[in-house]
């Protein structure tokens, strides 16, 4: 039986992909680079989805993340491409231009980075885990503002996309289909993990706590892992995004990143899984119409976001699909 | 005693001025129905609460199969073997009965982090979970949403959680609360045939129930164990007549 929820996802994922063929048909490459940006916005969303839908993770940081892996990306092109190494001492690092290198790093980089910042904030909940998250990411948007080496305020620029091995990366459609595919994939990802053991005990952590705990199973521990898990993708999607623009600076760092990865969750629908992706083409598809109507646009984001949440939690998907089933 | 397999002793929680936990000692042995009543305030719960871990007592130890729980997290004691049900049903609300009986096996059944095996694919987990389910009469509800089941279904829905994990003790939090008699009278045939697999704690206010049930009472008022002994003890003891159950009757 294929479920309304199934074809909606089917649906949309096609959409995607077409949609780039389609403004090139039309010759319109602007729009490519705009499907390329849903599809790397989804990404952060589908990060954020594991933390905030699975695991009722409220975290108002994940910016943090989205910068880092973006800062990565730019960090290691620059380097690579000034042909001077990162770190000399004691041993040699050089920077690299290469995607399957980068992506690694800016994984594990996130997710070192999450394993502190969710071990601390994770011994709280409901609005002072929000209220840490936030801080820890504003602490390292000050710190990017203000540390002149890889270009303070003014951003990093990334001179040329780095490459992917039998890839031209510069053509925007190559581009948009790498992003494609490691959407697609993170996306598989997280129904394995949605489906599987852990994502069971996730849910249960965010349904009820003292429950899990009472089965014997750790809260702390499988939060900490999803949110380590969460940013981890949603770094990739920095390095993505980075790329996508050859441009990093610290805004990609700041809270107004966390609350648009939150808006793309909140829009699509929390916990279903593609709701990063109906929620980042929503977001995209308002900014660049209404956008180009009235400089407002957010105005009327923010009373659609007002509609979702007063009267379709399960956002775009709940209205479409109906309430989310769990076997 | 060689054979007890909860023991506490001496245990003190005071919450401001009051003393909800007044140098409390029972044991529960094994093969029994050891039934804790007392009024409403008497610190039952509270007691409850120590013994899994959710809350720390300020002094007194309590012994579960001869080890000292002090150091152990609610999710550590309940995999040394407390199972518990809440006063009031705790169970995940958007799982259906079966993955949340499912949920219990897991956590008895090696690892919770595996994340690339779909549960819903796992028969090792599923067929342990129904067999859980058919023990507690609620397999013909197995695929409804806890949310949506009965009160008294949840009641037996947090009873088969609290059994799929091999359980050494049971900690039962009024399990009749609510029940209506059909229901308590079933639960209370269920729980006479569970004594022999696996000693209970019994928290009730069902007199009834507890009469039938106990192989032993323990009267907890204000904190305090005023009387432990046989149901005849107790139903004769003076002190706790005047204490507690002439208030009821």
């Amino acid at each position: 039986m294929i479920s309304r929820e199934s074809i909606f996802n089917a649906v949309l994922l096609l959409a995607l992909l077409a949609a780039p063929y389609i403004a090139l048909q039309m010759d319109e490459p602007f729009y490519v680079s705009l499907a390329t940006r849903v599809a790397i916005l989804a990404l952060a969303g589908v990060g954020l989805n594991i933390a905030l839908g699975f695991g009722g993770m409220v975290s108002f940081g994940h910016a943090a993340f989205f910068g880092v892996g973006g800062y990565v990306a730019g960090i290691l092109s620059q380097h690579a491409f000034n042909y001077e190494p990162l770190v000399t001492w004691p041993f040699t690092i050089e920077g690299t231009n290469q995607m399957l290198v980068i992506w690694p790093v800016a994984l594990v980089v996130c997710a070192l980075l999450a394993l502190a910042i969710g071990s601390i904030a994770l011994r709280t909940s409901g609005v002072y885990f929000i209220m840490i998250t936030l801080a820890f990411a504003q602490m390292i948007y000050y710190f990017a503002i203000s540390w002149p080496a890889y270009g303070g305020e003014d951003g990093l620029s990334i001179y040329v996309r780095d490459t992917f091995p039998g890839v031209n990366t510069m053509n925007p459609m190559s581009f948009f289909l790498i992003c494609y595919a490691v959407l697609i994939v993170c996306l598989v990802l997280s129904m394995l993990i949605r489906d599987s053991r852990f994502g069971a005990a996730l849910q249960v952590a965010r349904q009820n706590e003292v429950r899990l705990a009472s089965t014997g199973i750790a809260p702390f521990r499988i939060r900490l892992v999803a949110f380590v898990i969460s940013a981890a993708i949603t770094g990739l999607a920095g390095a993505l995004y980075a790329d996508l623009n050859r441009f990093v600076s610290p805004s990609s760092l700041s809270w107004h990143m966390s609350g648009e990865i939150m808006v793309f969750v909140i829009l699509g629908g929390v916990g279903r899984l593609f709701g990063p992706v109906a929620g980042a083409a929503l977001f995209i598809v308002f900014e660049f119409y209404l956008g180009g109507v009235t400089e407002h646009w957010q105005l009327f984001l923010g009373l659609v976001l007002l509609c979702v949440v007063l009267f379709a939690r399960g956002g775009l998907i709940g209205l479409i699909a109906g309430r989310a089933r769990h076997g | 005693m060689a054979d007890a397999v909860l023991r506490i002793d001496g245990l003190n929680k005071q919450f401001g001025a009051l003393k909800a936990t007044d140098n409390v000692s029972l044991d529960v042995r094994d093969g029994e129905i050891h039934a804790l009543i007392g009024p409403n305030g008497a610190g039952k719960s509270t007691l409850i609460q120590q013994i899994s871990g959710l809350l720390r007592p300020d002094s007194g130890t309590i012994r579960f199969l001869g080890r000292d729980l002090a150091p152990l997290s609610v999710a550590e004691r309940a995999q040394c073997g407390l199972g518990r049900t809440f006063q009031v049903s705790s169970i995940a609300p958007e799982f259906s009965a079966l993955r949340n009986v499912m949920l219990a096996v897991q956590a008895v059944d090696g690892s919770s982090f595996r994340f690339f095996r779909p549960v819903m694919k796992d028969r090792r987990l599923i067929d342990a979970a129904r067999a859980v389910l058919e023990e507690v009469g609620l397999s013909d509800r197995a695929d409804i949403i806890a949310a949506e089941l009965s009160h008294g279904e949840r009641r037996q829905l947090e009873m088969a959680m609290a059994l799929a994990l091999r359980p050494k003790l049971l900690l039962l939090d009024e399990p009749m609360a609510g029940m209506g008699p059909e229901g308590s009278k079933q639960l209370t045939s269920f729980l006479d045939a569970m004594r022999h697999k696996v000693p209970i704690l019994l928290i009730e206010h069902d007199m009834e129930a507890v009469f039938s049930l106990a192989d032993r009472i323990s009267v907890l008022v204000y904190g305090n164990v005023i009387a432990t002994g046989a149901v005849d003890d107790i139903r004769n003891n003076a002190q706790v007549r005047e204490a507690y159950l002439g208030e009821e009757d």
